[in-house]
């Protein structure tokens, strides 16, 4: 048994003890340091987001726990799946979703070009550019509801007093005057978050690849296509991801300024899921189907902009080829 | 609405300022003898919080308040009373009656307190004490206040909801008043588009106008959501003609209506834009109010006036409006103190000043408060005095309870009117929409 024979000095030496091994261990260190941040988002994110999905199941009312809620199944999908206010919801937030994420790209892109470049007062512009987005969202919306009313616009009353038009805008009262309208007032508020961040991106771009560029005769739009584009790119998949994603979940803008009208024209899956779970009736396991229901579509929107945009492998922490 | 603003931190302290003067007059000395007398004792070291809607007239929540310092200083209770905008008052409400702890008293609308009848205290003792005292309560009164033969909430107040008009423009229209009947009234709103003079009627999702007006014309055509056994009825020729006819009102209104929430009609027509509505009597309140100031405000207080709704092809008035019930909740640690605050606010002594304080903003649940004087003060203002007794119940022909509630919340009636009025959808598929969803609630 020559195993038995090389195994018995093995035994001599005094095993060390758990813990003497845990303390030098870095995972385990590591694993402490995580905790904090785990139980935040379990607590915060996890719980609520399980417990939403759970009331998606029952009847509950508001204030009933889930316990005592009565079970309903899958019954509040299948009624949602034929609800005409549902379906107009969801395309509603896909439309907006989708336009306002285009336009603020495209805008906040330009602009952060055109930041990027020696400006005077270029520090104050920049300071400028951020205003929308400082402003609370309720403020800005209840200044855009001013702006947007069927009497008292200052848009409407600008073009009447040089005499483009003779009757005033019906801006939110018309299902899409109404949805190009709300699309305007996120695109306004959503421009400085991409136009900050994507200058950011700009700034770390060497200026000796755009020296290089010059010397081999690039032309502007070359410079941009084969260096600033694909250098900017995982800047570009987190911002838009936010974007989209806060877009995605609009409420307050909406809430103030339409209430999801003219008759639904508006309404946001967001906003719908509020009226229904906690105004209209008090059907929170209604509302929850709708909140639930949202997931599927943020997956999407996470997964294509990330998989989408980071194509290079060492963007997904791997060597480049 | 209004918010928290310097004016509104001096008014609130104006107020504070005559509730100390107020143990020189009268009330005091009633106050106090009714304490005495009233069958319910305040509990030792009782505290009431009432949570309610925020005011829209600011003289109705000065009046309320004092009302309310009368029965700290007779009953030693201290009253604290939150505001709360309408809409929100409902689901803080259901939030407290479901954990048991809040607010001791509520005041919302419509029919709040069916929401969850079994958790609110049974309030028959003030109800009948009130009703014998005060030549008894109108008959929309008890249905609200009512569940399973008991009473569970005290309507407090109504707020008439009545057309708002311009007189000097209707005569410009060819008409000497607003007219009786529905079909003269479209006539109206045609003839006031054509002198490029509209009126409009709001069809944002506008709790109490919007709700006011579409209900009224759906009644006033036949149409209701439900039969008097809560079976959905919606979809039915009655209800088409309703829609049609909005639809011929909505050609005839000033752009802009389907995005108005409640406060926008009172703007455009003290701004002049509009020239008829349908509001509460706080237009003219405001128009009263600021006629010193601005000659504007006092054209048109003095050319503006008030009717009831017109009556469509069923022949009897149709109208909707709101209703605003207390009531104290079943957690609370003070019943005694809360039923006798709601006894207090209701006497004499202290209601008719409220009623005053309100300028007809509030209507009376009791027939006794016919006689409060603010109903012949001013002539334009007499015609709400008869609104509890005019008005139907939310649910219309069924019943007031939770179902009819959500389907009011859920907007169902509006937004059927919303996308027929704004070319959104055909009728037949509004209604359609609107009874998938109605078969929903009444399920």
């Amino acid at each position: 048994m020559p195993e038995a024979v090389i195994r018995e000095p093995a035994a001599a030496i005094t095993a060390p003890s758990l813990w003497s091994r845990l303390k030098v261990n870095r995972d385990w260190l590591g694993a402490w340091f995580m905790l904090p941040a785990a139980a935040f988002l379990v607590l915060f994110l996890a719980y609520p987001l399980a417990l939403g999905i759970a009331y998606s199941f029952t009847d509950a009312r508001i204030g009933q726990d889930i316990w005592s809620a009565p079970w309903a199944g899958i019954d509040n999908y299948l009624w949602l799946i034929e609800d005409d206010p549902f379906l107009l919801a969801v395309f509603n937030t896909l439309f907006y979703t989708f336009v306002a994420s285009v336009l603020k790209f495209a805008i906040g892109l330009y602009l952060a070009i055109l930041l990027n470049n020696h400006l005077p007062f270029r520090a104050i512009i920049r300071a400028i550019v951020l205003v929308p987005f400082i402003v609370p969202t309720v403020l800005s919306a209840i200044a855009f509801w001013w702006i947007f009313d069927p009497q008292f616009s200052i848009v409407s009353w600008s073009l009447r007093q040089m005499g483009v038009i003779s009757t005033n805008i019906d801006f939110l009262g018309d299902p899409w005057n109404a949805r190009w309208s709300v699309i305007f007032a996120n695109v306004w508020r959503g421009v400085p978050f991409i136009a900050i961040t994507l200058l950011a991106g700009l700034q770390t771009v060497p200026p000796s690849l755009y020296e290089a560029a010059t010397i081999d005769g690039a032309s502007r739009w070359q410079m941009f296509r084969y260096i600033t584009y694909p250098l900017l790119t995982p800047i570009i998949a987190v911002v838009m991801t936010f974007s989209v994603l806060f877009t995605f979940t609009d409420f307050q803008l909406i809430k103030v300024l339409t209430n999801g009208g003219p008759a639904g024209a508006t309404e946001l899956m967001a906003t719908l899921s509020f009226n229904r779970a906690i105004l209209g009736g008090q059907r929170i396991g209604e509302g929850a189907a709708i909140s639930t229901a949202m997931i599927p579509f943020l997956l999407a929107c996470i997964l294509i902009s990330w998989f989408g945009l980071q194509r290079r492998k060492w963007q997904q922490g791997e060597a480049n080829d | 609405m209004k918010h928290l603003n310097r004016r509104s931190v001096l008014k609130g302290a104006a107020a504070a300022g005559a509730v100390g003067a107020l143990s020189q007059t009268g009330l005091m000395d009633f106050a106090r003898a009714w304490a005495q007398a009233a069958p319910w004792k305040p509990e030792k070291g009782a505290k009431l919080q009432l949570l309610r809607w925020k005011r829209f007239v600011q003289s109705e929540e000065d009046a309320f308040m004092a009302l309310v310092a009368a029965y700290t200083k007779a009953t030693g209770v201290q009253v604290s009373v939150l505001n709360e905008s309408l809409d929100d008052v409902q689901p803080k409400a259901s939030v407290a009656a479901n954990t048991g702890q809040g607010p001791d008293l509520f005041w919302g609308l419509y029919s709040l307190p069916h929401l969850f009848p079994t958790k609110i205290v049974e309030v028959t003792d003030v109800a009948t004490y009130l009703g014998k005292k005060y030549g008894g309560w109108v008959e929309s009164a008890e249905t609200y206040g009512k569940a399973g033969g008991k009473w569970i909430a005290i309507p407090i107040g109504y707020n008439g909801n009545v057309i708002n008009y311009r007189q000097s423009m209707i005569e410009a229209a060819g008409h000497k008043e607003v007219p009786k009947d529905t079909a003269a009234f479209l006539d109206l709103m045609k003839a006031l588009k054509g002198k490029n003079t509209p009126g409009g009627f709001a069809l944002g999702r506008a709790s109490g106008d919007g709700n006011a007006w579409v209900h009224w014309c759906l009644w006033a055509f036949g149409g209701n959501v439900v039969d008097a056994k809560d079976k959905v009825i919606i979809n039915s020729p009655e209800t088409a003609k309703a829609l049609e006819y909005a639809q011929a009102l909505y050609a005839n209104f000033i752009p802009g209506t389907a995005s108005w929430n409640d406060a926008f009609n009172n703007k455009a027509f003290l701004a002049g834009e509009i020239t008829l509505t349908n509001n509460g009597v706080s237009i003219y309140a405001s128009a009263k109010a600021g006629a010193d100031k601005d000659p504007k405000m006092k054209e048109i207080m003095s050319d503006m006036n008030h009717s009831l709704w017109p009556v469509g092809p069923v022949g009897k008035p149709t109208e909707f409006h709101v209703a605003y019930p207390m009531m104290i909740m079943r957690y609370t640690k003070f019943p005694q103190a809360a039923k006798a605050f709601m006894a207090f606010a209701l006497e004499a002594e202290n209601y008719d000043k409220w009623l005053v304080g309100s300028v007809a903003y509030i209507t009376h649940p009791l027939n006794a408060y016919d006689k409060n004087p603010v109903w012949t003060s001013d002539p334009k203002l007499t015609i709400v005095r008869d609104c509890a007794k005019r008005t139907l119940t939310a649910g219309g022909l069924g019943s007031v309870g939770e179902r009819a509630a959500s389907a009011l919340a859920d907007f169902l009636v509006l937004d059927m009117f919303a996308s027929v009025c704004t070319g959104r959808t055909t009728v037949k598929d509004a209604v359609a929409v609107a009874e998938r969803q109605a078969k929903r609630i009444y399920r």
